[in-house]
């Protein structure tokens, strides 16, 4: 029995781009099939090249890409050498294409309605007179309540999840055969995550429609992929159906990602390769004596954010009294927590929650509207944000900040950067003094000595966020708060950077906040798990209870939303 | 709609405000004795003593401004020592070449430069996009009265195409009679063909030369915004959905990138009234440029404050309009605001 | 400032051993990702020059314009002042670019010319960018009425049409060299602060301005030590693209009697003084001074292009 001819056959594919550093190959080699009615997952970190295999599939590459060597076959037609014209009536009506970031993806200054209605003019699947209510069809398929007013809708007004389900119902309005799906759920909260997915699995499994899912996130493509790709550098390493994949990965390559995978039942160690060695983690002696007492204690904190003072001044001479009481957005609702010495308490929620308008509060770079802020039994909380630089707990709780680019200035070397604490609240005194500090440091995390005189953009993002923690820990402060410090890297670099806390906590007796909307990994690195949701705490208590056995129908919903690779 | 233009009208009242004061103060601030400045260099010391009283700077400041916004109020803008004439009357009789000149201007520079950009961006790195570049530097290197002189030198000179550039008609042609003060218009109500053809032939040269100053700005701004649009996520996806080149472009892309241009039309309209002043030097344009620049030789001083002040409200007028045109094409300005 | 906590306290073994696990898995990471290091900035700018040779023309330009201000008086053929009876003679061997109506060397004056106009620029652009900068910085930075106060300042100027205002500027202050350079300082305001207000504005919660708030840093130092050196070449650049409008801004003015007077060198009031003779053939007189204007004005042009090449790739035209 002969397998049918697969709907997209990509053969010995090279993709090419002029940079001004010469011709850079950003996909080398790459094999890949996919079959009528399957769903391939492509998976790889970042630079592995999985984007710039479906532009090519779909020849949307940028000006300075192009295809050098290779085949691409979809549905018998021979995509490299087609005409531009061919192409674009492929584009949308047999093939198509969702992407990361909705909002932008969708054109700000047209109705969404009128967005659908050109693609199904375009390829003629609808009349002048029925496009409409072809378009609203559409908008009704991917679950969108009230579609005719919808219809009319900007992508300014519509949520995150909304703009995604309309890129959807754009990509499927003409009912091709191949969708490819860039990313689709990166930046959306996870509960959006699944109900964007199921509305995917259902709308191409009804309509028999192969899906190609390029993704960082191994758990989701086990979850829902048939068929697994696995890419690095350019290159296709494994390709295997994805439940032999996760239980008999072949190539180590493969084997290290999935072991870095954050999931159930796995210790952050676990993360790590085997050939790792292993610290005795013998807590500092000082923190020993300690432990227990409470550190931080929040209580009864409140933020709110006053509304356009100039609205409201109109609004009263105009006589709209509604508007000129409705004075603030509560982003933190009265919420009471604590951090005792040596403890690690994460801090989860949606966006929007307020967990990183609380940390910004604890940090005091941000100040509350009410409640009492106490640390180590002095009450921060009414210092003012602005002249707590000049304070002497300054130097006692220090953060981790999410995006390692941002965080360090461009102008500054690493060693400059490291040495910013200590130049100002450190009491090392001289060049010489400093810089050797600096180095004990970049020896503590893990940072080669010779990167010490780099700028930013010459390091790696696990480079960088290391310096963030250098800098982060110069001062020996007692409390850590990260926020989301691994959300921006590449799954195997954050395995290394996790670990990496952890020890750095236990060696300087630390205690961590940890904010994340990441569930796996707050489950590995934290003692207690605090859970918030539209500026209120929802749950809170050790991990292994909230985690295993939540009480909160939020927390079970948050829980139940994670995709589980099938390990 | 209606309260989002009564809206924007309000924000124009401090502006306009603003304007008003620091008119008031550029007379208030020449060195010595403003009423020698308006009694002219030939006034005895009675007639400056007159002129202080009846212009009121013998009052306290307060009190003359108070006097110079109720005269605004009246319409009274003082009077021109070299005409005596009202300085409002011949501001209001010369507009309109000033206008008519400043409007064709940018007509010509919008028909040319806005196109231009739209194609080098679509065709970046061609012939089209290295020209669009060149043409957008060298236009902002030219001083718009050398590129006036230089055009009146090789086409009425040299080649003798252009007529003398004394005017806005040649003074064998009578003006056609006063409907809008615009020469072409009016001379084709009066269904008078040989005048409007004269008129036109007079305003090409001033015409081209603001056009030459104007494109450079228009077409670097509808370039760049229009690279910027072509290289958005939401023109990938309009690509990805398989539309056209013409949808692509027009509908998603440049519908984008005219946001950008517009708020360049706020500086470019602040450029062509300045330019406006030296281009009527040069051609001898009977607008309220060269009114200004006259007056100043005079030292006469009454009509260099009207002109600035017509200018000013002309232009904030013009930057209302600008902003309503805005928010007729972007929904999150009209919505959000 | 002390720290209560001193780094002491730290478990010497559990720190060697975490930093080892660290230091063996990030070899890899260092061979595959860490490009060389950055070369100098002179040689960034030789490849900047060598891609481009335009921008190598503009240098060149800018070289030979600086030349002529600073050695103009001593390297001219002629006393500028001078006039003889070879009035209104074309362009000859003696007379490169020929002579005026009052038999003075045009050649010799364009080059004299160059050292006015260009004083008057850089002294514009350097007060608008003292004023403006700090100002738009400031505002950008602190927000608040620091930012009120510039926005209105920077509106109001901005409500005029810019050359009408300079006008209405010099004509109020009186007929002066220096009320051209305040009055083109003046209508370059808006623009200067408004440029280093935004720049401010980005970077005022950036990641590193946080962290140095943590670090201990005062506001004010955050401002000089971390966001100026930021603003500083974006800055830089604007400075270089406002000379050649400085130029035209005071060339303008010269052309319509303000600020120069006769017999004073000056590209604008040349190009004036020759426009009537352009009309009846005599080209040169205002021909030369104006391609000069044009040269000039150019070559900032292209340098500021170029300068915003070296500075911020990502942003060129």
């Amino acid at each position: 029995m002969t397998e049918p001819l697969p709907l997209l056959d990509v053969h010995d594919l090279t993709v090419e781009f002029a940079t001004r550093r010469g011709i850079v190959r950003a996909v080398e080699q790459v094999n890949l099939t996919v079959a009528r009615g399957e769903t391939v997952g492509i998976v790889g970190e970042s630079g592995s090249g999985k984007s710039v295999t479906s532009y090519a599939v779909m020849r949307i590459l940028d000006r300075a890409g192009r295809i050098a060597d290779g085949a691409i076959t979809f549905s018998g037609v021979d995509v490299r050498h087609a005409s531009e014209s061919a192409m674009r009536d492929l584009r949308g009506r047999e093939m198509s294409m969702i992407f990361q970031n909705p909002r932008a993806a969708l054109n700000p200054i047209r109705k969404v309605g009128h967005q659908i209605e050109d693609v199904l003019l375009q390829h003629v699947q609808a009349a002048p007179s029925d496009a409409r209510e072809k378009a609203i069809a559409m908008l009704d398929q991917v679950r969108i309540a009230r579609p005719e007013e919808r219809y009319h809708a900007y992508p300014f007004e519509l949520s995150g999840g909304m703009c995604q389900r309309v890129v959807i119902a754009l990509a499927l309005a003409c009912r091709p055969q191949l969708l490819i799906a860039d990313e689709p759920t990166t930046g959306l909260d996870v509960t959006t995550q699944k109900a964007v997915m199921e509305l995917v699995v259902e709308l191409t499994r009804e309509r028999g429609m192969s899906t190609i899912l390029i993704t960082h996130d191994l758990g989701l493509a086990a979850a829902y992929c048939d068929r697994v790709v696995v890419m690095q550098k350019g290159r296709v390493l494994e390709t295997a159906r994805s439940t032999e994949i996760f239980k008999v990965p072949e190539h180590p390559y493969t084997r290290k990602l999935m072991r870095a995978t954050p999931r159930i039942g796995v210790t952050l160690r676990d993360l790590l390769p085997p050939d790792a060695v292993l610290p005795d983690s013998k807590p500092a002696a000082a923190a020993a004596r300690e432990a227990d007492e409470p550190l931080l204690v929040v209580d009864d904190l409140i933020k709110d954010y006053p509304r356009n003072a100039m609205s409201r001044t109109l609004a009263s001479l105009f006589r709209r009294r509604d508007i000129a009481e409705d004075a603030a957005f509560r982003a933190v609702d009265g919420i009471s927590f604590g951090v005792k010495r040596g403890e690690s308490v994460g801090l989860v929620g949606e966006s929007g929650c307020g967990k990183s308008t609380t940390s910004m509060m604890v940090m005091r770079l941000l100040d509350k509207t009410a409640g009492t802020i106490t640390f180590d039994g002095q009450d921060i909380g009414a210092v003012p944000a602005r002249d707590f630089a000049r304070s002497p707990l300054r130097g006692r709780i220090q953060m981790v900040f999410q995006d390692p680019t941002d965080s360090l200035n461009p102008r500054f070397t690493a060693a400059r950067a490291i040495a910013d604490p200590i130049l100002r609240l450190g009491t090392a005194r001289g060049a010489r003094a400093v810089r050797a500090r600096c180095e004990e440091l970049a020896h503590q995390v893990g940072l080669p000595g010779e990167l010490l005189d780099r700028f930013p953009h010459q390091l790696s993002g696990g480079q960088k966020a290391r310096v963030g923690i250098a800098r982060a820990i110069a001062l020996g402060p007692e409390l850590l708060v990260l926020d989301e410090p691994t959300a921006a890297l590449d799954v195997s670099v954050q395995a290394i950077v996790l670990n990496l806390l952890q020890d750095l906590k236990t060696a300087l007796g630390m205690s961590y906040l940890f904010v994340s909307h990441d569930l796996n990994v707050v489950r590995l690195l934290c003692d207690r798990v605090i859970v918030m949701r539209a500026g209120k705490i929802v749950e809170q208590g050790s991990t292994t209870q909230v985690l295993n056995a939540p009480q909160s129908d939020y927390t079970r919903e948050l829980l139940t939303a994670i995709p589980h690779p099938p390990i | 709609m209606l309260q989002t233009i009564g809206r924007r009208l309000l924000t124009v009242i401090p502006t306009l405000i603003g304007v008003i004061v620091v008119t008031f103060l550029l007379t208030r601030v020449l060195p010595g004795d403003p009423a020698v400045y308006f009694a002219g260099p030939a006034a005895t010391p009675q007639s400056i003593e007159e002129i202080r009283k009846k212009l009121g700077f013998d009052r306290p400041l307060p009190e003359q401004f108070v006097y110079y916004v109720s005269d605004l109020a009246k319409g009274n803008l003082g009077n021109s020592l070299s005409t005596g004439q009202s300085v409002v009357e011949e501001v209001a009789t010369r507009l309109p070449a000033s206008a008519e000149l400043t409007l064709f201007g940018l007509f010509v520079a919008m028909v040319i430069a806005v196109p231009l950009g739209i194609l080098a961006a679509v065709k970046q790195g061609s012939i089209i996009d290295h020209a669009c570049r060149v043409i957008a530097t060298l236009g902002v290197s030219l001083p718009v009265f050398f590129t006036g002189l230089l055009l009146v030198y090789v086409f009425y000179f040299l080649l003798g195409w252009a007529p003398a550039p004394i005017g806005r008609l040649d003074i064998f042609y009578s003006t056609p009679d006063r409907v809008t003060g615009f020469y072409l218009i009016d001379s084709l109500l009066a269904g008078d063909v040989e005048t409007f053809r004269a008129a036109l032939a007079q305003l090409i040269l001033p015409v081209v030369t603001l056009a030459i100053f104007s494109i450079a700005p228009i077409a670097r701004m509808t370039r760049a915004a229009m690279l910027s649009a072509l290289s958005s996520e939401f023109v990938r996806t309009a690509r990805a959905s398989g539309l056209s080149p013409y949808r692509v472009v027009i509908t998603y892309a440049f519908r984008n990138a005219m946001l950008p241009v517009i708020t360049t039309f706020g500086m470019v309209f602040s450029f062509l009234l300045g330019a406006n002043v030296l281009v009527e030097k040069v051609f001898a344009w009977p607008g309220i440029g060269s009114y200004a620049v006259e007056a100043l030789i005079a030292s006469d001083y009454a009509p260099v404050q009207g002109f600035v002040l017509t200018m000013a409200i002309l232009y904030v007028m013009l930057n209302l309009a600008i902003d309503l045109l805005y928010g007729v094409i972007d929904p999150r300005v009209r919505l959000e605001g | 400032m002390n720290q209560a906590v001193s780094p002491e306290k730290v478990a010497p073994a559990a720190e060697i051993a975490a930093a080892a696990i660290a230091a063996a898995t990030v070899q890899a990471e260092t061979k595959a990702a860490s490009p060389a290091p950055q070369p100098s900035i002179f040689h960034h700018a030789r490849y900047v020059i060598g891609e481009n040779p335009v921008t190598g023309l503009a240098f060149a330009i800018f070289l030979l314009i600086v030349i002529c201000a600073v050695f103009g008086p001593w390297i001219v053929p002629y006393d500028p002042l001078a006039s003889n009876e070879a009035t209104l003679a074309p362009p000859s061997a003696i007379h490169w670019f020929g002579t005026d109506q009052l038999g003075r060397d045009i050649l010799s004056r364009v080059i004299v010319a160059t050292r006015l106009d260009l004083a008057i620029a850089v002294a514009s652009v350097a007060l608008v960018f003292l004023l403006g900068g700090v100002s738009g910085v400031a505002a950008g930075f602190f927000g608040g009425w620091i930012d009120r106060l510039v926005g209105r300042l920077a509106d109001t100027i901005m409500a005029f049409p810019l050359f009408v205002l300079a006008m209405g500027i010099v004509a109020a202050l009186g007929n002066s060299v220096t009320n051209i350079v305040l009055a083109t300082a003046i209508i370059n305001f808006p623009l200067y602060a408004r440029v280093a207000r935004a720049e401010a504005n980005t970077r005022r919660n950036a990641g590193y301005v946080l962290a140095a708030r943590l670090s201990g840093n005062t506001e004010m130092r955050i401002l000089l030590a971390q966001i100026l050196p930021n603003v500083m070449p974006i800055m830089v650049v604007q400075m270089s693209l406002t000379m050649g409008y400085a130029i035209l801004n005071a060339a303008g003015l010269s052309f319509i009697g303000l600020g120069v007077r006769p017999p004073t060198a000056e590209w604008g009031i040349m190009v004036a003084e020759g426009a009537a003779f352009m009309v009846s053939g005599e080209w040169w007189i205002a021909f030369f001074p104006g391609a000069a204007l044009v040269l000039a004005v150019f070559c900032f042009n292209l340098l500021g292009d170029g300068l915003r090449d070296i500075v911020d790739p990502q942003r060129r035209t």
